[in-house]
């Protein structure tokens, strides 16, 4: 009884963070009952994820650009634009992947710290900015595209990290083994830091949940991790677009809530004079922030050609859009100063699930649209409410 | 024996799980002017918001009677309606707006959907008239002081056939003289008929204009006192305010022994390319270690533009002549450079620019020395707790933890986690901007207690402020300020009010 009452207490508390886990949940349940199952097939959360990877990386990004208070509108095109770059370069130029991928992460980088410039150094509304951007870059990908329309890309290992899987080694009952062993090294790594955590807060003297809760918190989540990795070591284990997404989300997560980076990032966003006379220079947030933006970008452009093999002349199509409601779905704050990149993630795997799961059930498109918009405004009304709530 | 105007009757009125007004009772007079008194959080910003409707009826419990009739508001525009205007601390103007614009802002005159400018001009004119403010009326409000834009405020109130009138601490950013015109304004208004409720923090004031005070303790009416019946004293109201007597506001200190100089600056000088003149002209200054230097003068005499260009100059002004720290030359390119130096910085308006509001207490305590708490760019989040909560016990920080969220702290406590902040930087020179503004009595003391303890320690302050009292009573030498200029220097031995207040108006 009391372990019941803990875990209430700390739902409502948390209840802006665990919203969407919670509506995420439900939106899976909904769906896995209206296709008798078919929803949380392996092959089908495979998919899904798969089709997230390029849209995800951009609301990670994204997110950090409205928490300091500002819009990409770039990215999209931006993303399209170094696809193609990177098409050029292996298919026409014959620079092998390896030299290709850093060479248009930097790229990246640079684009970014030019918009960085445009809207810290000049003072130009961000999104004037990055809307002069988009336009930009779309011209841009048509020029590169233009003579030949598109342009494929014959590299296998370049198209493997948008197609492939990691390697199974061997198969277990029909289970990817690699996979297997994968999750089972997150899960490890997953206790190894909560225990370590709990016991430093307790060489602290600080309270911590009771240890009931604490043993229900480990397997839960263990059990979810499990679960996760059972479908999709089921059907061809995890693909190299779904490590690389959790390597962004685990890095970006680590950095902006550990590291003195990150809270500085959020300081600018909650209040930018503030920032300016602790010390913090607001410029040099807005570089790295653009600067970061930039990099994701190119790297989303490399998920989306290597998945299609191929630069076309609308790749980035919306992505920005795409990104822009995920990290809104996913809880971030158009006042600035609030928003996680775990959030943001699951965000863009709601409206991911949400377009799968309809696909399934043959909803048409106009309804699709009409839908994830709903959604989309439910989720800021959810967030306003909140906040509200608490103030 | 006037008739009430106004009575609340055993108001209550509570949001989740606080009890911010419980069975309040407040009664106004036809004609008086009635202030309303009491420390932060003891329920009078939220019982005028009940009277204006901002919390409409039916959200709170009891009866609002106003000109013998029960009201029940459901929105403002109702109690403006009934002639009751509020004019809050914050000013609701438009900046880029005229002040005949503003004036009738939501009240337009009209002909038809047209607006009828040239009446509304001629109109204003006449309201400018009432309140005694000779400007013309196509002057935009963002070319206007601080102190005219309160009498537009005022004069927007009377275009609206106003009854009562409320005011939310009108005087807490002006100057004295601005302050005493206002008085006489409402003076002249009650003349006139209008019954005026002023809600202040400044004893002072009250003494001089109020005919009753009605003091609110912890969301209870404590007692209405008459100024007829002499009632309205400083100790009788202080009494009353925090339930206990404070014989002094300003704690004793015992040692006043100084050391060498800390910070020494020599014809110092600051300009402004956006204003486009000088904001600090020719400055000499000093201060010794483990002294509380005070700096006086009206607002806009450049006090805090002086403490800027000596904080690593955010601002960006052109800076001239020599600032010493511990005898060594020092220029800094960036606030953090300064903050490195040693100097740290408690801005004058801790909401604005000084605090992260939806951030919690820890964060803030910890922002602008992060490093401290991190070792290579990595925060011990630990660490960070167990500073903050010693903080948050060596102050009396009132929250229930280092992870309350600074923006749903009071005013006092607010300022305690700016201090906070500060004093975790390690400084050597503090620089306090109005360090007591809008706070109340208690919460003052404890500030004071807390800058007492830091100058025993070795520390030294500069305190700007313009209350005369606070710089009287805290300092140990006195600057004066006006224009830019430093107007006058005084041991405090020496300074009194009336000296202050001469050079402050050279």
């Amino acid at each position: 009884m009391n372990l019941y009452k803990e875990a209430r207490s700390l739902i409502k508390v948390n209840i802006r963070e665990y919203g969407m886990y919670i509506a995420l949940f439900v939106i899976m349940l909904t769906f896995s009952i209206m296709t008798d199952g078919l929803f949380m097939s392996s092959r089908n959360i495979s998919n899904l994820l798969d089709a997230t990877g390029y849209i995800a990386v951009l609301a990670v990004g994204m997110t950090l650009v409205i928490v300091i208070r500002h819009i990409d509108l770039s990215v999209g095109f931006a993303a399209g634009f170094m696809g193609a770059i990177a098409a050029i370069f292996m298919s026409q130029l014959g620079v092998p992947f390896y030299f290709t991928i850093p060479i248009i992460l930097v790229m990246g980088v640079v684009i970014g710290m030019f918009n960085g410039f445009l809207v810290a150094q000049l003072g130009i509304p961000s999104f004037v900015a990055s809307l002069a951007g988009m336009l930009i870059f779309r011209g841009a990908l048509l020029r590169v595209t233009e003579k030949t329309g598109t342009i494929n890309v014959d590299d296998d290992h370049f198209n493997a990290i948008g197609n492939g899987y990691i390697p199974s080694l061997a198969t277990v009952g029909g289970l990817n083994l690699l996979s297997l062993i994968f999750g089972a090294v997150v899960i490890i790594f997953y206790l190894y830091s909560e225990f370590s955590k709990r016991r430093n807060k307790l060489r602290y003297n600080f309270e911590v949940i009771s240890g009931g809760m604490f043993a229900v918190k480990l397997v839960f989540v263990s059990a979810i991790i499990a679960y996760i990795t059972y479908i999709i070591a089921g059907y061809n284990g995890f693909s190299w677009t779904v490590i690389i997404m959790l390597l962004i989300v685990v890095i970006y997560h680590f950095l902006t809530t550990q590291t003195v980076l990150g809270r500085h990032i959020y300081a600018v966003g909650s209040n930018p004079e503030a920032a300016h006379l602790s010390g913090i220079s607001v410029k040099k947030i807005t570089y790295i922030v653009f600067g970061s933006m930039g990099m994701l970008s190119a790297l989303s452009g490399i998920l989306f050609t290597a998945r299609l093999q191929s630069a076309t002349t609308t790749a980035g199509t919306l992505f920005e859009l795409d990104a822009i409601a995920a990290a809104y779905v996913g809880g971030v704050s158009a006042a600035g100063g609030v928003g996680k990149v775990t959030g943001s993630i699951i965000g863009a795997i709601v409206m991911a699930s949400l377009s799968s799961g309809m696909n399934l059930l043959g909803v048409g498109i106009s309804y699709q649209y009409m839908i994830r918009g709903a959604v989309l405004a439910i989720a800021v009304i959810f967030d306003v409410m909140t906040r509200k709530q608490r103030a | 024996m006037s008739k009430p105007i106004l009575e609340m009757k055993e108001i209550s009125k509570g949001f989740t799980g606080v009890k911010a007004l419980s069975a309040v009772n407040f009664k106004v007079e036809q004609g008086e002017i009635h202030c309303l008194i009491g420390e932060n959080g003891a329920g009078k910003s939220t019982l005028m918001k009940v009277l204006s409707g901002v919390y409409p009826h039916g959200t709170y419990k009891g009866d609002i009677v106003f000109e013998g009739s029960v009201q029940s508001f459901a929105r403002i525009s109702d109690s403006v309606k009934a002639g009751i205007a509020i004019i809050y601390q914050e000013l609701a103007l438009f900046p880029d707006l005229t002040v005949y614009e503003n004036i009738f802002a939501g009240n337009e005159i009209t002909q038809g959907a047209v607006v009828n400018w040239n009446r509304t001009i001629v109109q204003a004119k006449e309201m400018l008239r009432k309140v005694k403010l000779n400007v013309n009326p196509e002057t935009k409000i963002k070319d206007l002081g601080v102190g005219k834009q309160q009498l537009v405020e005022i004069a927007k109130a009377l275009s609206k056939d106003v009854k009562l009138l409320i005011l939310d601490e009108p005087t807490a950013a002006l100057n004295e003289d601005d302050s005493e015109n206002l008085l006489t304004l409402l003076r002249e208004l009650k003349q006139q008929g209008i019954t005026c409720i002023m809600i202040s923090h400044k004893l002072k004031e009250v003494i001089a204009i109020a005919d009753k005070a009605t003091v609110l303790r912890d969301g209870r009416t404590i007692c209405t006192l008459d100024a007829s019946k002499g009632e309205i004293t400083e100790s009788v109201i202080i009494k009353n305010m925090v339930g206990r007597e404070i014989d002094d506001i300003y704690p004793k200190r015992t040692n006043r022994s100084f050391g060498e100089n800390v910070l020494e600056i020599r014809n110092w000088r600051a300009y402004d390319a956006k204003l486009g003149r000088n904001v600090v002209k020719n400055v000499d200054l000093h201060v010794k270690k483990g002294e509380i230097v005070g700096i006086a003068g009206l607002m806009g005499s450049g006090r805090t533009e002086l403490a800027l260009s000596l904080f690593g100059n955010p601002k960006s002004y052109k800076l001239q002549g020599d600032l010493l720290l511990e005898g060594k030359t020092r220029s800094f390119k960036h606030t953090r450079d300064a903050i490195k130096a040693g100097i740290a910085y408690v801005t004058e308006d801790r909401k604005g620019d000084g605090l992260f509001l939806i951030q919690d207490i820890k964060n803030n305590i910890s922002a602008a020395n992060l490093e401290a708490v991190a070792s290579r760019g990595i925060i011990n989040g630990n660490e960070e707790v167990k500073v903050a909560n010693g903080y948050k016990q060596s102050m009396n920080i009132k929250a229930p933890s280092v992870e309350q969220i600074v923006g749903n702290l009071s005013g006092g406590n607010q300022q305690k986690v700016s201090l906070g902040k500060w004093l975790f930087v390690g400084p050597k020179l503090l620089i306090l901007d109005e360090p007591t503004r809008g706070i109340d009595v208690g919460a003052k003391f404890e500030i004071y207690t807390i800058m007492n303890k830091l100058i025993s320690e070795g520390m030294s302050i500069i305190m700007i402020s313009s209350e005369l009292g606070e710089v009287l009573g805290m300092s140990d030498r006195v600057y004066v300020m006006a224009e830019g200029r430093i107007t006058g220097e005084l041991s405090i031995e020496d300074a009194d009010q009336e000296k202050i207040m001469h050079f402050a108006t050279q």
